[in-house]
């Protein structure tokens, strides 16, 4: 054969790479270097964290190309930026500045209120956010080579990341319970591919990695979600919004690789400074949470 | 044979069922006394600034390069690669590798994801067979010490080197279910260089 690029298998290997990683989200250079040196494996590129973005309101869109650049100049670690749901352009820019991974994003505004990206006609690969079974395997079936559960992002409250991560898990554990002939109505319950449904029923996961996102702001949390299956952990607002953002980064990084050792934690969580302040997901009003974004 | 694979972050996983199916039972390593109950280890692919950095903080950056120059065989993948090397070139600045491999090699020198590909190549171990290769984000070798033997090389940049006890690819073969690369590494590299060492 000849060489062959943006393959299923190069798109979904590089989210296998990052495996047992902490993904930072990132609004400059500056603080790029941070995570990057605090044993990032990855940084988002945005312009606002969701935290700001909460606050500040309007509509969140793609970053500018000079901001994704000049990130892209300054660490040597893979940069990942984020895509309205259903923008195929901004998608086309990403591509085109050479970003190694795309989030199709719930964090921004929607440009599309009934369909995603057609993620199979691009050779960079995406992650999208999912809170259930179904949605992963919808995301799946539209090309995306990693999932993230979606939690509420900006807010510092890991409570909806925990309730995705059991819901995707549990369904997962489910459908491996069901007989072969019981699938088909799990397909249809799930609205997801029978040939999905199927695979996910036999091989017992997913067949992507499944990191997890939205709301995790301590050592301790990042251990939570990969104690729960997590392949790995993206960390957004949690950081940089924190009193001491380098230390609290490599904290986060030590508790996702020793996720099972609490004496570990407990020393990466000692004198860490502020967390994020943080707001209850129960307290913001229905129209303001994220998570439900995705369709 | 009691083969590691170091599993501070990457893709642990894969390289652990490839060696099952190898016939090997192996351990993640986490710890130094996790490192010092394998008689050889793997380095996975994944990050090699987190992977390094995460090597100091936990005590096992110098154990690991202790055990390579008293002979212990090792394997590294991508990231593997760049932390067996000597020296590299578009690192973050003060990285560090484990080093025992007398190469140079420049990270992500393919390009970035966009630019990630498969492809079929020769694998020089006699054979001369075809491999299926996975290269993501991948390192090339740009300077080989005299010691060095060349495996298998991409418009001419070498992507599977070895010394005596030590064995790199820029590619992935844990990601491809074909297993002769582990095998290789076993039975060609890490068998012979225990035996020399009893």
């Amino acid at each position: 054969m000849t060489e062959v690029k943006g393959t299923g298998r190069v798109k979904r290997g590089m989210a296998e790479m990052l495996k047992g990683g902490v993904i930072m989200d990132v609004v400059n250079a500056e603080q790029a270097k941070i995570a990057e040196d605090a044993g990032a494996v990855a940084v988002m590129a945005l312009e606002r964290v969701p935290a700001d973005i909460r606050a500040q309101g309007g509509v969140a869109r793609m970053s500018d190309p000079d901001m994704i650049e000049k990130i892209q100049a300054a660490v040597s670690i893979p940069v990942m930026a984020k895509a309205r749901i259903g923008h195929f352009v901004e998608a086309q820019v990403l591509q085109s500045l050479g970003v190694d991974y795309i989030d199709e994003s719930e964090v921004l505004t929607p440009a599309d209120y009934k369909n995603h990206i057609d993620k199979w006609e691009f050779t960079v690969p995406f992650v999208c956010g999912a809170t259930n079974l179904g949605e992963a395997l919808r995301r799946i079936n539209e090309g995306a080579a990693m999932i993230r559960s979606k939690g509420e992002a900006g807010t510092g409250d890991v409570s909806n990341a925990m309730q995705h991560m059991r819901e995707i898990n549990g369904e997962i554990r489910r459908l491996s319970s069901l007989r072969e002939d019981e699938l088909y109505v799990a397909a249809k319950e799930l609205q997801a591919p029978y040939e999905l449904v199927k695979e996910v029923a036999q091989a017992g996961k997913l067949p992507v990695v499944l990191f997890t996102a939205g709301g995790i702001a301590t050592p301790a949390d990042a251990a939570l979600m990969m104690s729960m299956g997590a392949d790995g952990v993206f960390i957004g607002s949690g950081i940089f919004k924190s009193g001491n953002p380098a230390q609290r980064a490599a904290a986060c990084v030590k508790a996702t690789t020793f996720w099972n050792d609490a004496k570990v934690i407990a020393d990466a969580s000692r004198g860490l400074g502020d967390a994020m302040v943080g707001i209850n997901v129960a307290d913001l009003p229905a129209p303001h949470r994220l998570a439900e974004r995705g369709w | 044979m009691k083969v590691g694979v170091l599993a501070l972050q990457g893709d642990v996983r894969e390289h652990m069922a490839a060696l099952t199916a190898c016939g090997i039972n192996p351990v993640e390593v986490r710890r130094p006394s996790e490192l010092a109950s394998v008689d050889a280890l793997i380095l996975p692919g994944g990050e090699s600034t987190t992977i390094a950095q995460l090597s100091e903080i936990f005590g096992l950056f110098q154990p690991i390069r202790d055990r390579i120059s008293a002979g212990m065989p090792v394997y590294g993948s991508c990231a593997g690669m760049i932390l067996l090397a000597d020296s590299i070139l578009d690192a973050k600045d003060g990285q560090k590798t484990f080093g025992g491999l007398d190469i140079t090699v420049r990270r992500n020198a393919f390009g970035r994801q966009v630019d990630s590909f498969e492809n079929d190549i020769v694998f020089k171990d006699g054979s001369d067979d075809l491999v299926h290769a996975v290269f993501i984000r991948a390192p090339w070798v740009e300077r080989i010490g005299s010691e060095i033997q060349v495996l298998a090389a991409v418009d001419s940049h070498p992507v599977a080197v070895r010394s005596e006890s030590l064995f790199a690819t820029s590619f992935h073969p844990e990601l491809t279910g074909d297993h002769r690369i582990h095998r290789y590494f076993i039975d060609e590299v890490a068998r012979p260089a225990l035996e020399k060492v009893k």
